[in-house]
């Protein structure tokens, strides 16, 4: 499929799908960062994981609507401050959840499936009434659309390296809590041995209730930063969950590293098969693979050795 | 939770006021301004147009409205519901069909399709519906299809779709696939002397029968043209751009995209981001109407083409009419695609057949419906073909970037409906 390019064109395309590789990586991350540390930290399956993305979203359409109206001279930074609500509104709402039901069902762990699963679609249908069925269009401050052209023949999309930089930020961010901060080890603690973590002295109920807040919060920033390249709309959260779980499960639930890891092998496989087959086949291929090392290694890539 | 809860569209329609701003909006027709206040039950006897049992009394006749108000589909089945209340209450407005008022009985099909097989039976076997307007995917259609048939209902259905069906049962208000591909395609290889197609589209049905056809058109009709690459994406898939690497590998005249649902949003937001510019490339597309564009925000499509048989810019009379009204019943800001217009001509078609036939009974009006012309639809004339599709123009439109799509091209004459094409199969 090549004979009919000069090295120059493909050489560029080569840069460019390099570049398209490293996007989806970071969108991956940034999805599944907030999963990780709920499943991974408290074993909680969080189907409601999209609607706290989506949340987001609508937190961003409100403050670029907010901004358009009252304070059209700082629109094209509204994006940081839509990132910074999109966490409070996700992490409060996150909280309140944790609270209301998933405390509830810590003994139970298939049944925060459930619940979480009832959780997600009662949260569709209040964006459906809240915000009407139709998709919303989040407008962008201008700096953020296009591309920078790197030299005549390659060119990078503005909003995937906004991703790439957000992403980099908020894992480094995650890491520094959950491993060097005294809050991170309260967290491991409790993983660990819940019990023993309350004999010590840990509030055992409050660090579930911010962890999980924590996560949801992340989620919610990542919507926030996917209104630049997808839809907002009621059910929009659908489109990444099952990526999600995916990314989360094969790179082994409890790691932080095995996360990234999965990112990084499933993102780089879909964009260079989707390049050379079309989309679907490039889907099917990867989930084969993914399945066939999910049988020959069911703890994922990187599991932990944890005290059952 | 798909009875209790309702979206806001659904509760707007249920208030009565309503009427009284409709009937101010209609003043906008002049024909219509001139009729009295209707008055019901002065129609023929109810022995004589009713002889199979339909849920009609002397003073009023009942049909069903069947879309998605809640789940999935509820983003693009939203238009259709309004636009056949709008028609519905305007019907009303001018004295109902054969002297008596249409009665409304909406059910949700909440985007599954089992769900609207079982509403179609309840519509048709408990309410004795005389009439449906319904349905939006090709997935939701067939499942009501047996239904329809078995009971002997009339569905009128608005979607575009890819043909390759035809019902005594149906009467089909949106275009089939060849009404809509070729001559946009005849068009773009004229006007903008374009040779190679890069093929795109979501993997479902619809979309792979519309580039089946555009392929067999594009190699077999169209001199020295080809095809340079065919791809479909897994329904929501949010990232595109490895393929766009590919397009801007290639380098086609025209990007053929048929990418529906959230993917849409995703598609054009990526392609903008990646430097593609659209008014260098030509892009055209069949499946993004002016709700779409909603979602996509219109600085990320201006200057996409769109191909299709309605805009809500298009400057007729009628269509003036129709907007305003559409508009003041529900909101400034909606806005009015393709589809939304089909679903309109529904109860029009309807309530014309009903009244040639002089009866509601479903096979007098299935074998009156063909030669009924609705000449006062916001997208001009149309007529039904014998096999219950319609004539209609097909249009190419240019996004702007206020989210409208500015006329480009029309055909001169009404299309014939062709839903079983032969040597495009």
């Amino acid at each position: 499929m090549f004979g009919d390019y000069s090295i120059g064109d493909l050489g560029a395309i080569f840069a460019m799908q390099g570049f398209a590789g490293l996007i989806l990586f970071s969108v991956y991350v940034l999805m599944a960062l907030g999963l990780a540390i709920i499943f991974g930290q408290m074993g909680v399956i969080n189907m409601a994981h999209g609607e706290f993305m989506i949340l987001g979203a609508y937190v961003t359409w409100m403050t670029s609507n907010a901004f358009q109206s009252f304070l059209p001279a700082l629109f094209p930074g509204y994006f940081f401050v839509a990132m910074a609500l999109a966490f409070i509104a996700s992490g409060s709402l996150g909280m309140l959840v944790e609270w209301a039901m998933i405390s509830r069902l810590y003994k139970r762990p298939l049944d925060t499936l459930l619940a979480t699963w009832g959780l997600s679609l009662i949260l569709q249908q209040a964006y459906r009434s809240v915000f009407g069925a139709r998709e919303v269009g989040v407008e962008l401050p201008e700096w953020m659309m296009g591309s920078w052209q790197a030299t005549d023949a390659i060119q990078i999309p503005i909003n995937g390296m906004f991703v790439m930089c957000l992403t980099i930020l908020i894992t480094i961010v995650v890491a520094y809590v959950l491993f060097l901060s005294r809050w991170g080890r309260q967290v491991r603690a409790v993983v660990q041995n819940r019990v023993m973590a309350g004999a010590v002295g840990i509030n055992t109920e409050k660090v579930d209730r911010y962890t999980f807040g924590l996560g949801c919060g992340i989620a919610g920033v990542a919507g926030s930063a996917f209104t630049m390249i997808g839809s907002t709309g009621p059910t929009a959260g659908q489109l990444y969950i099952v990526d999600t779980f995916l990314v989360v499960v094969f790179g082994g639930a409890a790691s932080l590293i095995g996360t990234i890891a999965s990112a990084f092998t499933i993102s780089q496989a879909q964009s260079t098969m989707e390049f050379f087959m079309s989309g679907s086949m490039a889907k099917v291929l990867t989930l084969l693979a993914i399945v066939a090392i999910l049988m020959l290694r069911p703890q994922g890539l990187f599991a932990l050795k944890v005290r059952k | 939770m798909n009875g209790v809860l309702m979206s806001d569209e659904t509760k707007k329609g249920l208030k009565s006021p309503l009427r009284r701003q409709l009937m101010m909006g209609m003043a906008a027709i002049p024909a219509l301004a001139m009729m009295p206040r209707p008055s019901f039950g002065a129609g023929p006897a109810t022995s004589a147009v009713n002889t199979t049992g339909l849920a009609v009394t002397d003073s009023e006749v009942t049909v069903g409205i069947l879309h998605s108000v809640t789940g999935t589909m509820a983003i693009s089945e939203t238009g259709s519901v309004q636009a056949e209340k709008l028609a519905i209450e305007q019907i009303n407005a001018t004295g109902g069909v054969l002297g008596r008022k249409i009665k409304f009985i909406q059910e949700d099909g909440a985007s599954d399709w089992p769900t609207f097989a079982e509403k179609a039976k309840k519509l048709l076997v408990n309410d004795k519906c005389a009439a449906v307007m319904g349905c939006w995917t090709s997935a939701s259609r067939k499942a009501v299809l047996p239904v329809f048939e078995q009971y002997n209902g009339m569905l009128y259905y608005p979607t575009f779709y890819e043909g390759l069906e035809q019902s005594k049962n149906v009467i089909y208000t949106g275009q089939e696939a060849t009404q809509q591909i070729i001559a946009g395609l005849d068009w773009v290889n004229k006007t903008k002397g374009a040779k190679t197609f890069y093929l795109l589209g979501s993997d479902y049905i619809w979309p792979r029968t519309s580039n089946k056809i555009a392929r067999k058109h594009i190699e077999g009709h169209l001199q020295g043209c080809k095809v340079v690459g065919e791809e479909y994406f897994p329904l929501g898939h949010t990232q595109f751009n490895s393929v766009i690497n590919k397009i801007k590998l290639t380098k086609p005249d025209v990007i053929y995209a048929i990418i529906v649902g959230g993917s849409n949003v995703a598609f054009y937001k990526q392609l903008k981001a990646a430097g593609i510019d659209m008014s260098k490339q030509t892009l055209l597309t069949i499946s993004v109407t002016e709700d779409e564009i909603d979602g996509i925000g219109g600085e990320n499509i201006a200057g996409a083409y769109a191909c299709m048989k309605y805009f809500q810019s298009l400057d007729n009379a009628n269509n003036k009419a129709f907007v305003s009204a559409f508009k003041k019943m529900w909101g400034e800001k909606t806005v009015i695609g393709d589809v939304t217009q089909a679903a309109y001509l529904g109860p029009w078609l309807w309530k014309l057949t009903v009244e040639k036939a002089g009866s509601f009974d479903i096979d007098k009006v299935a074998a009156a419906s063909p030669g009924i012309e609705f000449k006062g639809a916001p997208e001009g004339y149309v007529r039904i073909h014998e096999n219950h599709h319609l004539w209609s123009k097909t249009r190419v439109g240019r996004a702007k970037a206020d989210g409208q799509y500015e006329l480009i091209y029309e055909t001169a004459d009404l299309v014939e409906p062709d839903p079983f094409p032969k040597g495009y199969q």
